[in-house]
């Protein structure tokens, strides 16, 4: 792993389980292995981008990372705090340097609160500065996302998809945090105006010197803004590498089928064609199968992959992956299925 | 192409909506065909008219506050505007059926999909209970649902978004319809999900013949699915052609800007990270369109003209028009 410098956040081995009711009085209770064993870095000033199908633990990560999920056990570090053992007053201090934007624009403002007082409420809330200048910082704050400062008069039903994602923006800089976690920040929105908000993002990390953890299904999105990118499948992390590394040679089955989905103007029918189909749903995070998760729906699998879980090795420096089978020949890691890049 | 091939035509579809602020056109005369077999992919914003567009050829328009206000809607000869409520029953759901986005909120999660499955066939098809239930199985074996004996029997809530958009369309295709209406079908699902259904898709208009009109907002997903492009803008059509016409030789700025705004797979084999194209601003409000053309706010290459006359639907090429004054000199010229 990096060795540089130390990562401004650190997480290892995190485990979220979630307990279920006893299927019956002599049953042992079961348990949703929604977060199985994760690990990574972020160093400050990047982006590291989870991405995976709805199910794998993706938002489960962000939220435990967060304290908002909670951690079964493993180390959520934050510079030199341990966020996960935080509790009452030290934890609610911490989360002035964590803060989140949500995916849906909609449902995650109050209707009944100005668009201003939405963005001013963390800097109420942790005391930050007098009341003149949270007034001012908050003014500060819409310029900087791209709203007009009397807009702060506006509830959010006045507001565009976009612009309402840019009112979530601001609250979450408004405490000037360090991580700034991502959960689907543009999924929810109109193509044209995406592409207004990841622009944003990305000029806000450019001067703030933010950091993210970007969590995402859209792998053209996660190129375009990722540093480093980590695939998630069922609850645990199945390849992990640097952006180039990872684009110019996906090495699991996986990240190679979930790339290959993705349709591209230039790719068309003839990238359709050509596609990596996966069959079936990802199996239940609640007995998942001993051997490779993936096993069932890999189109390279062996008996030998459903034995034994395999461990998530480094095979060229800096490229992390969870596949029995990936070989490397000369230093350069062979995978098992390719894509065709579109010309 | 001959005139037989035409399955739908709509020709100057206007809508309009009467509320407490007035009446507003979210259609404005709104023209387009539909082929035997074919996909026709209807892109825009959200706004645009595209599900207006969709709901009124079905004739499911709330209504008050909206109302089909003019044009003919064509559907082998037969004007669905002007036919009966009877008559819009025998075609909704039989010939002409329709896919919702949200495959949680569109099925009914007191009845089993079987139930759902068969009552149309019931109704359509005078099937008995017995014939539907079997028909059911063989929709959900075809659509590719696994184990179908005993899926029939569940609910809603016992299957996945992928499975439940799978019954949605097993549905809209139980009476072998020869249009299918797919209202952004995959906009709640995972990609490889999506891949899936878009080949599912595929596979069943090669089988049936059964023309597709899709709704959506990602070129991507036109690149792989269209024949044909319609795009959308503030209630009118702004650019039509075959999908190598429209997606290679965009002729509208709005066009161009939906498909230049896409992060693209394989972006991190430039040296540098460039920022995306924006197209700036909004989808104006039905109530804010005043005269001229809606999309000149927005646009790169907005001309005096365009603040006052609105422009035609301008033919730049075999089937190709653009609703651009940018395309009106050279052609008024070579005239």
């Amino acid at each position: 792993m990096r060795t540089t410098e130390t990562p401004l956040l650190s997480v290892s081995d995190l485990k979220v389980h979630f307990p279920r009711a006893r299927a019956g009085w002599f049953k042992p209770p079961e348990v949703v292995k929604a977060v199985d064993g994760v690990s990574f870095d972020i160093a400050r000033g990047t982006t590291l981008a989870i991405v995976g199908e709805s199910g794998s633990g993706k938002t489960t990560t962000a939220l435990a990372v967060m304290r908002l999920a909670p951690i079964t056990s493993g180390h959520v570090t934050l510079g030199d705090t341990d966020l996960g053992a935080l509790e009452g007053e030290a934890l609610r201090q911490a989360r002035k340097r964590v803060q989140i934007i949500f995916q849906d624009p909609f449902s995650s403002l109050n209707p009944r609160q100005r668009a201003g007082d939405a963005v001013r409420a963390p800097l109420d809330l942790m005391k930050v500065g007098t009341p003149a200048q949270r007034t001012e910082r908050v003014a500060e704050l819409f310029t900087q996302v791209g709203l007009r400062p009397e807009q702060q008069q506006l509830f959010p039903h006045q507001f565009s998809g976009g612009q309402r994602q840019r009112i979530n923006i601001a609250r979450a800089l408004a405490t000037n945090p360090d991580l700034v976690v991502c959960d689907e920040p543009v999924s929810a929105l109109d193509v044209a105006i995406r592409a207004q908000i990841l622009n944003l993002l990305a000029r806000l990390q450019r001067e703030l010197g933010l950091t993210y953890l970007f969590i995402s299904h859209d792998m053209a999105v996660v190129e375009h803004l990722c540093d480093e990118i980590a695939v998630m499948y069922l609850g645990q992390l199945v390849e992990r590498a640097p952006r180039r590394v990872f684009f110019s040679n996906p090495l699991h089955p996986y990240s190679v089928a979930l790339m290959s989905a993705v349709p591209t103007v230039k790719g068309g029918r003839e990238r359709a064609a050509q596609r990596i189909k996966l069959v079936g749903d990802p199996p239940s995070p609640i007995a998942p199968p001993p051997g490779c998760r993936f096993v069932g729906r890999c189109p390279m699998a062996e008996p030998a992959c459903a034995a034994e879980l395999p461990p998530l090795r480094e095979v060229t420096p800096g490229h992390w992956v969870r596949c029995r089978r990936i070989e490397v020949v000369g230093g350069v890691a062979k995978p098992l299925l390719f894509l065709r890049q579109a010309a | 192409m001959a005139a037989q091939d035409k399955l739908l035509q709509v020709e100057n579809l206007q809508v309009e909506f009467r509320t407490r602020r007035g009446t507003a056109l979210v259609l404005n005369g709104v023209d387009f065909e539909v082929r035997r077999g074919e996909t026709l992919c209807v892109v825009g914003e959200s706004g645009c008219g595209k599900s207006m567009t969709a709901l009124a050829l079905l004739r499911l328009i709330p209504q008050p506050p909206g109302r089909i206000r003019g044009g003919r809607i064509l559907f082998n000869g037969e004007d669905l505007v002007q036919a009966s409520e009877a008559r819009m029953r025998e075609v909704r759901g039989n010939r002409i059926s329709m896919i919702f986005q949200e495959p949680m909120t569109s099925l009914n999660p007191v009845f089993t999909v079987g139930d759902q499955i068969g009552e149309s066939l019931r109704l359509h098809a005078g099937l008995d209970r017995h014939q539907a239930r079997e028909r059911s199985i063989e929709m959900l074996r075809q659509v590719g649902i696994p184990a179908p004996e005993r899926r029939v029997d569940e609910y809603p809530h016992q299957m996945s978004g992928g499975m439940r958009q799978r019954v949605m369309i097993a549905m809209a295709l139980a009476c072998r319809p020869d249009i299918l209406i797919a209202d952004e079908p995959t906009t709640a699902l995972d990609v490889t999900v999506q891949a899936q259904i878009f080949d599912l898709l595929r596979e069943l208009q090669r089988d049936k013949g059964t023309a597709i009109v899709m709704i959506t907002h990602d070129m991507g997903a036109v690149a792989e699915m269209a024949d044909r492009v319609m795009v959308m803008y503030a209630g009118r059509v702004i650019e039509q052609g075959t999908a190598e016409q429209v997606l290679s030789h965009p002729g509208h700025p709005y066009t161009q800007g939906l498909i230049d705004c896409l992060p693209e797979l394989g972006s991190s084999r430039h040296a540098e990270r460039t920022e995306l194209t924006e197209i700036a601003g909004v989808v104006p409000s039905i109530w804010e369109l005043g005269s001229g053309c809606a999309f000149r706010e927005r646009c790169p290459h907005a001309m005096a003209r365009c603040a006052h006359e609105v422009p035609p639907m301008i033919a730049t090429g075999a089937g190709h028009g653009v609703a651009c004054w940018l395309h009106a000199q050279p052609i008024r010229r070579a005239a």
